[in-house]
């Protein structure tokens, strides 16, 4: 019964989206009154619904209702409870409706707290968020559907969900990388809506500006989630592959990183408006492609979790729609934005413009090599596969200019400004930190790479630069210091990863109880194995004693587990965190005479890459506050 | 040139300039970075290179798989149910590799017919079966005219 109602629920919430679309398109045009007064209860009406059928998909997980296909494959008796709440979202049809509920949050959110607008333009906005709800819950229906019944034969236990899912980064990743996709779909259908209307005014950024930056926040947050997730969940202490699934998530934040930037440049000074709504209908079609790329399995990758690419022709077509009619209209109507303002090729504007191609450069080139294998094999050209050396052989040398800019663009004058008072006002923290750079990584450091150099002095010159416009700036708004904090948020990042890849030391040995590893200052002994009982899983847990120059420091306890009912291995690996290094123990496989092989890491400053992004994220927040509680007049 | 008009030059001219660089480096990238995949037979028939990163995707042959007692080294040889080829490898395979799973190995075929992986790659659940494994079984049944 409860399925079955669950089931309903969506087929209404899909009647309130369809009605939402429609009934609103017309009220604009034809009837302002009745858009007006149907705005709040279609919007409330979806929103119930989605909840309602969510609501009763978690509650079937939490009743073990293994009638339901999606429950009996994704979650089991054996399952604690809390991640039986999440398997919801554990495979591909559950993340759907989770996407859904999500998006109804957010319609609800602005619906609810857009007063200040003029009601044409609410409505518009409200409408197109229901053609996407529409679109999503038909694909739900049609192809995905998270409650198909097992029966007559009811299986007495599910299949788990997989292993690598059950950790505490995956309780949230999944939830906060969606309300970053999501969020993007604000900026979209206002976007759209400035389209329609004709007119992008500042009150109408300003008021659009929060909410994006609220959205670039969560996507960050998700993103440094699952770098974190896969840190300690894979067992081979990587933060970052360049996996597919990962790029999805990339994508639309680089592009998102460009449109937080462009709507201040188009708020404060009225420029770029055509250019902006561009950003922010490619923000949102690639959060849209992210979505189905990673749960429609089109991709495969270590992540691999569904694997039918039957849903591919609904996702095609859906893409083609959306993209291409925001696009058409972009080409139609995008000249009533445009304005022409005056600044000179040496300015805010032109650095905040320069941020943009290059951000939307290297999402180009992400977004390549993403999908060429795909292209490739298509065509039937044979099967190739991009790793990660192409990744790394684009992205840094096209990041390096736009870290470099980062410092100039705080610390020059909207409009115009010369390059050599510029430089007069930087040239100390350009020096000093090509001094700090060089001396660090060549002197003291004794070492002779490069990007080790290039890293440290741009995450200085980042850090010197900012705290110098902090000086210089006279009016110290709560935006300009979420700004600063975000800004050396990048810079911390840059240190983590710089550290983290340059001085990292690995090893990998055999062990036997009684043998040591020892990686500079530190041993690694292992004492025992044990057999290991958990409540889903069996396994072993090796302990390691920990010594750094014979005092000893830490236990460690490194595990192999294994899931009994998906019959899968995993390998929990014994992380002992610090601020400045993190040491890291996983088991490899059992050899003979009770031998195991083992990896050890020494990772210098890792958790400074996270620190970074929550930085970011925080600097984010603060910015939305700041421009949210600031009154335009 | 009116100013709204020298404003575009300069637009279009970043814009021309960095998209150059990119390609530059996306082709640059391309080129050094690509793995082509082949299957065993290939490999066995000479089609693929000697000393280039190629991936190889097939099953871990049964009762093949032969570990160093004193280090890290396994043999075992990797098999598209037609021809198999050997593969070497040093370091720590991951937990889903055992014998009768189909796997993909990155690395160098060496003048003695022996593939030096550099990397095991299995995928992350124990029903799924890498798409190119999948592909190079396939090839192997369309041959030997069984079903599709």
């Amino acid at each position: 019964m409860v399925p079955e109602l669950g089931h309903f629920a969506l087929i209404l919430a899909l009647v309130f989206s369809l009605l939402q679309a429609s009934l609103l398109f017309y009220g604009v045009f034809k009837n302002q009154k009745l858009a007006e007064a149907y705005l709040l209860p279609l919007t409330y009406g979806q929103f119930c619904f989605v909840f309602l059928s969510y609501a009763l998909l978690a509650y079937s997980f939490i009743v073990n209702d293994f009638s339901i296909l999606y429950v009996a494959q994704n979650s089991s008796t054996q399952l604690p409870w809390i991640y039986r709440l999440t398997a919801v979202w554990g495979s591909h049809e559950g993340s759907l409706l989770l996407w859904v509920f999500i998006l109804s949050i957010w319609t609800l959110g602005i619906a609810q707290f857009s007063k200040p607008l003029d009601k044409k333009t609410m409505a518009i906005v409200i409408a197109v968020l229901g053609i996407i709800a529409t679109g999503f819950i038909l694909f739900i229906l049609m192809t995905s559907n998270p409650f198909l019944r097992l029966l007559p034969q009811v299986p007495l236990e599910g299949r788990d969900l997989n292993p690598l899912l059950q950790d505490l980064g995956f309780l949230i990743h999944p939830p906060m990388l969606y309300m970053g996709y999501v969020g993007f779909s604000v900026a979209f259908s206002f976007s759209i809506a400035a389209l329609i209307v004709g007119r992008l005014d500042a009150q109408f950024i300003h008021w659009v500006r929060p909410w994006t930056l609220f959205a670039w926040c969560f996507l960050t947050l998700g993103i440094a989630l699952g770098s974190w997730w896969a840190y300690r969940e894979l067992g081979w202490g990587g933060w970052w592959f360049w996996d597919p699934v990962e790029n999805a998530s990339l994508l639309p934040w680089l592009v998102g990183t460009a449109l937080i930037h462009a709507l201040a440049n188009a708020e404060k000074r009225d420029a770029f408006k055509s250019w902006t709504v561009l950003l922010a209908i490619l923000a949102f079609s690639l959060s849209l492609l992210g979505t189905f790329l990673v749960r429609s399995g089109v991709l495969t990758s270590v992540h691999a979790f569904a694997n039918d690419a039957k849903r591919g022709i609904y996702i095609l077509l859906f893409l083609f729609v959306v993209i291409g009619s925001s696009l058409s209209l972009y080409a139609w109507r995008s000249s009533s934005l445009r304005k022409e303002v005056f600044f000179s090729p040496f300015s805010r504007e032109s650095l905040l413009l320069a941020n943009n191609v290059i951000l939307v450069v290297i999402m180009s080139a992400v977004l390549l090599g993403t999908l060429y294998p795909l292209f490739i094999e298509t065509l039937g050209l044979g099967k190739i596969s991009v790793g990660s050396p192409y990744f790394n052989a684009i992205f840094i040398p096209l990041m390096v200019p736009l870290l470099f800019l980062m410092g100039l663009g705080p610390n020059c004058q909207w409009q115009q400004m010369s390059f050599s008072l510029l430089f007069k006002r930087l040239r100390m923290s350009l020096l000093l930190s090509l001094l700090i750079g060089i001396s660090l990584t060549y002197g003291w450091m004794r070492s002779s790479d490069l990007l080790t150099c290039v890293g440290i002095t741009l995450a200085l010159w980042i850090t010197l630069s900012t705290l110098q416009s902090v000086y210089r700036q006279t009016q110290r708004t709560q935006s300009f210091y979420g700004m600063v904090i975000a800004h050396i948020g990048v810079a911390v990042c840059i240190l983590g990863i710089t550290f983290s890849t340059t001085y990292q030391q690995e090893r990998h040995v055999r062990l036997s109880p009684g043998d040591l590893v020892s990686i500079g200052q530190y041993s690694f002994q292992l004492e025992k194995i044990e057999k290991l009982v958990g409540s889903n899983y069996g396994g072993f847990s090796a302990k390691f004693l920990v010594k750094k120059n014979n005092h000893r420091i830490a236990e460690m306890d490194a595990q192999k587990r294994n899931y009994h009912i998906a019959g899968m291995m995993m390998t929990d690996a014994a992380i002992q965190a610090g601020f400045f290094r993190d040491l890291y123990v996983s088991l490899g496989e059992p050899l003979d005479k009770g031998a195991w092989s083992v990896r050890v890491y020494y990772k210098p400053f890792i958790r400074w890459i996270w620190l970074g992004a929550l930085l970011m994220m925080l600097g984010g927040i603060l910015a939305a506050w700041g421009i949210h509680s600031r009154r335009r007049v | 040139m009116t100013l709204h008009q020298r404003r575009k030059l300069y637009f279009i001219i970043l814009m021309i300039f960095s998209i150059t660089i990119a390609t530059g480096l996306i082709l640059f990238a391309l080129r050094q970075n690509i793995n082509l995949f082949y299957t065993p037979t290939q490999l066995v028939s000479g089609e693929a290179p000697q000393g280039r990163m190629i991936r190889i995707g097939g099953l871990v042959e049964k009762n093949s798989v032969v570990r160093s007692k004193t280090d890290l080294t396994v043999i075992f040889r990797l098999t598209d149910l037609d021809k198999a080829v050997e593969v070497r490898y040093q370091g720590i395979l991951p937990d889903l590799f055992r014998e009768g799973q189909g796997i993909v190995v990155q690395g160098k075929l060496n003048n003695q017919h022996q593939f030096i992986a550099e990397q095991v790659l299995a995928k992350h659940d124990a029903n799924y079966m890498p798409s190119e494994v999948k592909a190079a079984l396939k090839d192997r049944y369309k041959k030997d005219g069984y079903g599709s």
